[in-house]
């Protein structure tokens, strides 16, 4: 029998506990970035194909969220930093191989085109608010600018639908490209976040939609994205089993391991196979309150952040 | 001109004297460290094989770490050391996530920190701190682009090992087996 017993000098309080360094507010950022991403991807999607009447809720209700999700977002993944007063430093510079390079300056775009966004539907959204606070009367260049922004929505849509497809699927690049935590370093978690992304973000309309046609709609779409989750997921498992040593250890801790339930549990069967059941039962003519599957979705992406950005940590080459 | 670091794990005895004249050279804070010492037992009773070393940063030629900083922070400086630039730094963790021999980690100011080398005393020509003090001489520090250099020597006619090659970072800090 070969006994390999490792006995590590590296008892160093305050670094080996703690090489676990990205904590909940990269989790929660890149689910607030997915979602973010997933709406406003939809909301400028549908406003180009000119269905901003027939689909208010992607368009312009469900606006409300990403200047909101993306700011919270901004806020943790600021919280985590540990030198904060530098972190001006990510705008002076452009790293082209670094992904959050990329994900820092797609968000230095993306958000304030969010809050334009949501701006830019101010008084058609919230009459009761304008009537109240007076804002545009008050302050003619407001008016104005809701006005130049109105008349080239078009443009921001435009420009918005690739950068929300970058900013998607840097969520999963983020943690793919590094190749010290083997269950990351899976060339699929691009995809899949983006995936995840998307389909939280058509469940979240569903959640804002009023009509039935709406509903409807994203209902079929958000079922479509769960089914490619799935597949991607299948991928993403198969390629672990392809994979060298470090991978099929870090395997798993998904598959028979400490992430098991969590990840099939919870991400799998509640958070993707349950919804999309309840979707397609909705399809055929039943009658399901889509709240529960738009709320399983969501939960299930949220979990799903958790569970790769732990279990993630966990997995190296040495030690 | 290249630097690499070559450590005989034949004639280390994990005294850890390299941990501690490094902390004190480079006032590295109570309770972190930028060197360590690890000691392996393989094999099965009584056929047993003990193994033990000093570990630190690799300067990678691939350095992973260098390539998922968004600021520029971490860089390669003169004669391939892997470096960080405090006020550069803005302690986003990337490298230290993307470092399989976990090397790096938070210093308490906020920026990462690691092992350099102790390139500013080799601007003074002299040694790395831990293979000045060490006792047994198992440490070796040169430059590899120079052939008759000791490291080159040694690594020409000694059986040696890097930690994780798979990782594919061409690490520089060699081990002899």
């Amino acid at each position: 029998m070969q006994e390999e017993l490792f006995t590590s000098g590296r008892d160093i309080p305050n670094i080996d506990p703690s090489l676990q360094i990205w904590h909940w507010p990269i989790s929660l950022y890149l689910f607030l970035g997915g979602i973010a991403a997933g709406i406003l991807f939809f909301a400028a999607l549908f406003y180009v194909l000119g269905k901003e009447k027939e689909y208010p809720a992607a368009v312009k209700f469900a606006s409300i969220i990403p200047p909101i999700a993306l700011s919270v977002g901004l806020l943790a993944l600021v919280y985590d930093l540990t030198h904060k007063l530098y972190t001006w430093r990510l705008y002076t510079t452009f790293r082209i191989e670094s992904p959050m390079s990329w994900g820092a300056w797609v968000l230095l775009i993306v958000t304030p085109l969010s809050f334009l966004w949501l701006f830019s539907y101010y008084a058609e959204n919230y009459p009761k608010t304008e009537e109240k606070l007076q804002l545009l009367k008050k302050f003619k260049f407001l008016a104005t600018f809701e006005q130049f922004l109105k008349t080239n929505r078009l443009y921001i849509a435009y420009a918005l639908i690739p950068l929300t497809l970058v900013l998607g699927v840097y969520t999963g690049i983020l943690l793919s490209a590094f190749n010290a935590r083997p269950l990351w370093n899976n060339a699929i978690l691009g995809p899949l976040f983006l995936t995840s992304g998307l389909s939280t973000g058509a469940a979240a309309i569903i959640l804002m939609a009023k009509t039935k046609k709406e509903k409807h709609l994203f209902g079929k779409i958000d079922l479509g994205l769960i089914i490619i989750e799935l597949a991607l997921i299948v991928h993403m498992i198969m390629g672990y089993y392809a994979g060298s040593q470090v991978q099929l250890e870090a395997m798993q801790l998904l598959v028979g391991g400490d992430f098991t339930l969590m990840f099939f549990g919870f991400v799998v069967i509640l958070g993707l196979i349950i919804p999309a059941t309840l979707e397609l039962i909705e399809l055929i003519g039943y009658k399901v309150p889509v709240i529960v599957p738009a709320m399983l979705v969501i939960l299930g992406g949220l979990i799903f952040r958790f569970v790769m950005v732990e279990a993630g940590q966990l997995t190296r080459f040495l030690y | 001109m290249r630097y690499a670091m070559i450590i005989d794990t034949l004639k280390c005895v994990g005294c850890s004297d390299c941990v501690v004249a490094c902390q004190t050279e480079n006032d590295v804070p109570i309770g972190y460290c930028r060197d360590w010492i690890t000691e392996t037992v393989n094999g099965s009773y009584p056929n047993l094989e003990l193994e033990l070393k000093s570990e630190r940063c690799n300067h990678c030629d691939n350095a992973p770490c260098v390539r998922c900083c968004p600021t520029g922070a971490s860089h390669v400086g003169v004669g391939g050391i892997v470096l960080v630039t405090a006020n550069e730094c803005i302690g986003c963790g990337a490298c230290i996530e993307s470092c399989p021999y976990d090397a790096r980690f938070q210093h308490p100011d906020g920026y990462v920190d690691k092992c350099t080398f102790c390139h500013h005393r080799l601007e003074k020509g002299q040694l790395p701190a831990c293979v000045s003090v060490c006792p047994t001489k198992c440490m070796y520090f040169g430059d590899l682009d120079d052939p008759n250099s000791e490291v080159s020597q040694l690594l020409k006619n000694r059986k040696h090992k890097t930690l994780a090659p798979e990782a594919g970072t061409k690490p520089h800090v060699f081990y002899l087996i």
